[in-house]
């Protein structure tokens, strides 16, 4: 008995690990929906007109991203908690019946968040703060979830056997306090049926409505502080954890540096804060906070790059392991497209890139390259990696992953070609005068400039949804494929043909 | 240090607070106080222009178009003068917006009637040639939530002191008042008689008989919000 491996308990990674593949579906849709609707503006009324309210493009938008964010990259995150947590701390969830409830009632209340959060967009019930949409009542149900994912980790780290805490640990912690303080801080909001008037009426109006606590640049500061930190702590912070893990796990190689990853994970933690202040350069924000966001942001490659490149070296002397495995070849361009985003990221925070690229779709091209390239396609290879471990069976097929790593690089590649162009474009008309010192062109021209590199966006979308159903039938095939033995599940995931 | 940390919990999320709390500490706080001043000439908004801001948010207009002039020639010369914080000081949530699908609305009052906003929003591209904005149709059919704007005001008045029923001082030194009703039905009756205005300069047969009928739909209350963005 001394000798065997440990069994864990992967119910609710599997719980998880379904509404990653079902949100990701919704969310990605939504996503091409909407870039087809900038594109041929007719979309909007594809459902008829009786439901345009519905189906047009601004009542969507914050569905798409809500979905993808708090969906699709959320429900991976804890999917791989539930799969890494027990893996890298040598105890299993079935350990302690407190931790497995604990587990459950997390999916359970976070399905029924879900469904509050698409009813309430739908209908346009929202606070108008960009990711943090939802109005008080769901907001405190976000607690709760939250507290108890918190309540897993500290719980799981209180049982463990293996004393010291692994990276990805440090990250998965970090996750859950910066998202804790961040949101938290962001939704303080006062619901505006508390109000009584003079002829002592009380509950007055629609009871979920609120009125923010801030105003104005207060307001904007605090969203942006929130906004972007929620991609440092939702796209990054766990994104990294999985890379930590699931690299090291699937190519069979120690992670190049310790020390490299003691100055990243400190670092990041510092340094990412900061930079908030980015998306308020050239507004009323005073200037010295602006220029720290700006000075910040670019500091932010040091940490950012070395995690990536703690990342590449672990591959020194493996390169073949690339063009070997499709699950490799995931987690290779993943960190290249980390690097290439943070990379992007600081160059459109200095602040004469930024006079040109604020309010443009560069933004939005900047966005992309990191969640396609990077957060999508990490939590897939995890995925990926996670099912011949969870399911006891090979990958259904090796062909039909590479086949979606190509089109999904390409989705991934036209996405942000056209938004650079389209960003940058639009930046420049909007700022041209002509010789007599007036403006070159209307708003109107700089809209319809677009129009092609729109429609080039929506074919990248539509390929990288492709992708993503082949990820859904191939992990949906994987359930009834050859079963495998303990034995064969060391390093590299067994996959069929 | 650090290995010794990593094997004491606690001390280590102690840590990565501490690291990651800094930075709002130090950023986001100092600057609370005198961001919010209103400057001359910033009014609360009224029940009707504030429910006319519901719709704009329940319709995520923000997704599309922004609500901040920045100080370059090319934007003033668009746009109106640029932005100054304080006149933001009314504005919960703010609506700056990250993308400018569409232009920036932030002085979209100065230059644009409730004739054009009506005709706009029922057809973008038959008043704007090739525009790429959806028709807001039903805006013309569903009622403003006039109760939950009075709510609001109730709240902020409570809450934030926002002056409503006092002078605010004005550009050319006069004062305005800005009325918030005393029970709900005064507070109705005061955005009917605000929308009534906007409905005369409207020729929607509909809209003009559900105004007539003592009802506001939304597309009245959005009208009297961007009018009063200035």
């Amino acid at each position: 008995m001394e000798n065997r491996p440990l069994e864990y308990d992967y119910t609710v990674a599997k719980m998880f690990m379904f509404t990653t593949i079902a949100l990701g579906i919704v969310g990605m849709l939504i996503g091409v929906i909407l870039a087809f609707e900038l594109a041929f503006p007719g979309v909007n009324t594809i459902l008829g007109q009786g439901l345009a309210e519905f189906t047009n493009y601004s009542r969507l938008r914050p569905l798409h991203t809500d979905a993808v964010i708090f969906g699709f990259t959320l429900s991976g995150i804890w999917a791989t908690w539930y799969y890494v947590g027990q893996r890298v701390l040598k105890v299993s969830m079935a350990e302690s019946g407190f931790l497995m409830f604990i587990g459950k009632l997390h999916f359970v209340l976070y399905m029924v968040v879900v469904v509050a959060v698409v009813a309430s967009l739908f209908l346009g019930i929202t606070t108008s703060k960009e990711y943090a949409e939802f109005e008080w009542p769901i907001d405190i149900a976000v607690v709760v979830v939250w507290v108890l994912f918190g309540v897993s980790i500290f719980g799981l780290i209180g049982i463990r056997r293996e004393k010291s805490l692994y990276i990805s640990i440090w990250y998965y912690i970090a996750t859950f306090l910066g998202i804790a303080m961040l949101y938290l801080f962001n939704n303080m909001e006062i619901p505006t049926m508390l109000a009584t008037n003079a002829a002592g009426e009380s509950g007055i109006g629609n009871w979920w409505h609120s009125v923010s606590m801030y105003a104005g640049t207060n307001d904007a500061l605090v969203e942006w502080w929130y906004g972007h930190n929620a991609v440092a702590f939702g796209f990054t912070v766990p994104i990294v954890a999985m890379i930590y893990y699931f690299l090291p796990k699937e190519s069979g190689q120690a992670i190049y540096s310790y020390k490299l990853s003691l100055l990243s994970f400190w670092g990041l933690m510092f340094v990412y804060l900061w930079a908030g202040g980015h998306h308020l350069l050239y507004s009323t924000v005073p200037d010295w906070m602006q220029t720290m966001g700006s000075i910040f942001s670019v500091i932010l490659i040091l940490p950012s790059w070395g995690s990536a490149i703690n990342m590449l070296l672990t591959m020194k002397g493996e390169w073949q392991q690339v063009a070997a495995s499709p699950l490799i070849k995931f987690m290779v361009l993943g960190s290249t497209f980390y690097m290439f985003s943070t990379l992007e990221g600081p160059i459109q925070a200095i602040k004469s890139v930024n006079a040109i690229a604020h309010f443009t779709d560069w933004i939005v091209g900047h966005v992309h390259d990191g969640t396609l390239g990077w957060v999508g396609f990490m939590i897939m290879a995890a995925l990926y990696h996670m099912a011949p471990r969870v399911f006891k069976r090979e990958i259904y097929s090796k062909s039909l992953m590479v086949s979606q790593f190509w089109i999904q690089t390409l989705g991934v590649v036209l996405y942000f070609t056209s938004m650079w162009i389209a960003g940058i474009t639009q930046g420049m008309m909007w700022r041209a005068h002509d010789e007599f010192g007036n403006l070159a062109y209307s708003f109107i021209d700089t809209v319809t400039v677009l129009h092609p590199y729109y429609a080039i966006r929506g074919v990248g979308g539509l390929l990288y949804l492709v992708g993503f159903l082949m990820f859904a039938y191939n992990i949906y095939k994987t359930m009834s494929a050859r079963p495998v033995e303990e034995s064969e599940l060391q390093n590299a995931s067994p996959m069929g043909a | 240090m650090f290995h010794w940390l990593e094997k004491h919990p606690f001390f280590f999320a102690v840590g990565v607070f501490v690291t990651i709390a800094f930075a709002g500490l130090v950023e986001i706080l100092p600057n609370f106080a005198q961001a919010s001043r209103p400057v001359i000439g910033t009014a609360p908004y009224s029940t009707l222009e504030l429910a006319g801001r519901h719709v704009y948010i329940k319709n995520s207009c923000n997704a599309c178009h922004s609500q901040l002039v920045r100080p370059f020639k090319s934007e003033t010369d668009r746009y109106g003068h640029y932005s100054l914080s304080g006149e933001y000081a009314y504005d919960r949530p703010f609506l700056w917006g990250s993308k400018r699908t569409g232009p920036d609305l932030m002085r979209v009052g100065n230059y644009r009637t409730t004739d054009w906003h009506e005709n706009h929003m029922k057809s973008p591209s038959g008043v704007v040639p090739g525009s790429i904005m959806p028709a807001y149709t039903w805006l013309f059919k569903n009622k403003a939530d006039i109760n939950t704007a009075y709510a609001e005001q109730l709240t902020v008045s409570q809450f934030f002191s926002t002056p409503y029923n006092k002078p605010v001082p004005m550009k050319d030194g006069s004062t305005k008042i800005v009325k918030m009703g005393a029970s709900t039905a005064e507070a109705n009756a005061l955005a009917l008689a605000e929308a009534k205005v906007i409905a005369a300069d409207m020729k929607d047969q509909d809209v003009k008989d559900a105004v007539a009928n003592g009802q506001i739909p939304e597309i009245v209350a959005l009208i009297a919000y961007m009018n009063s963005l200035k």
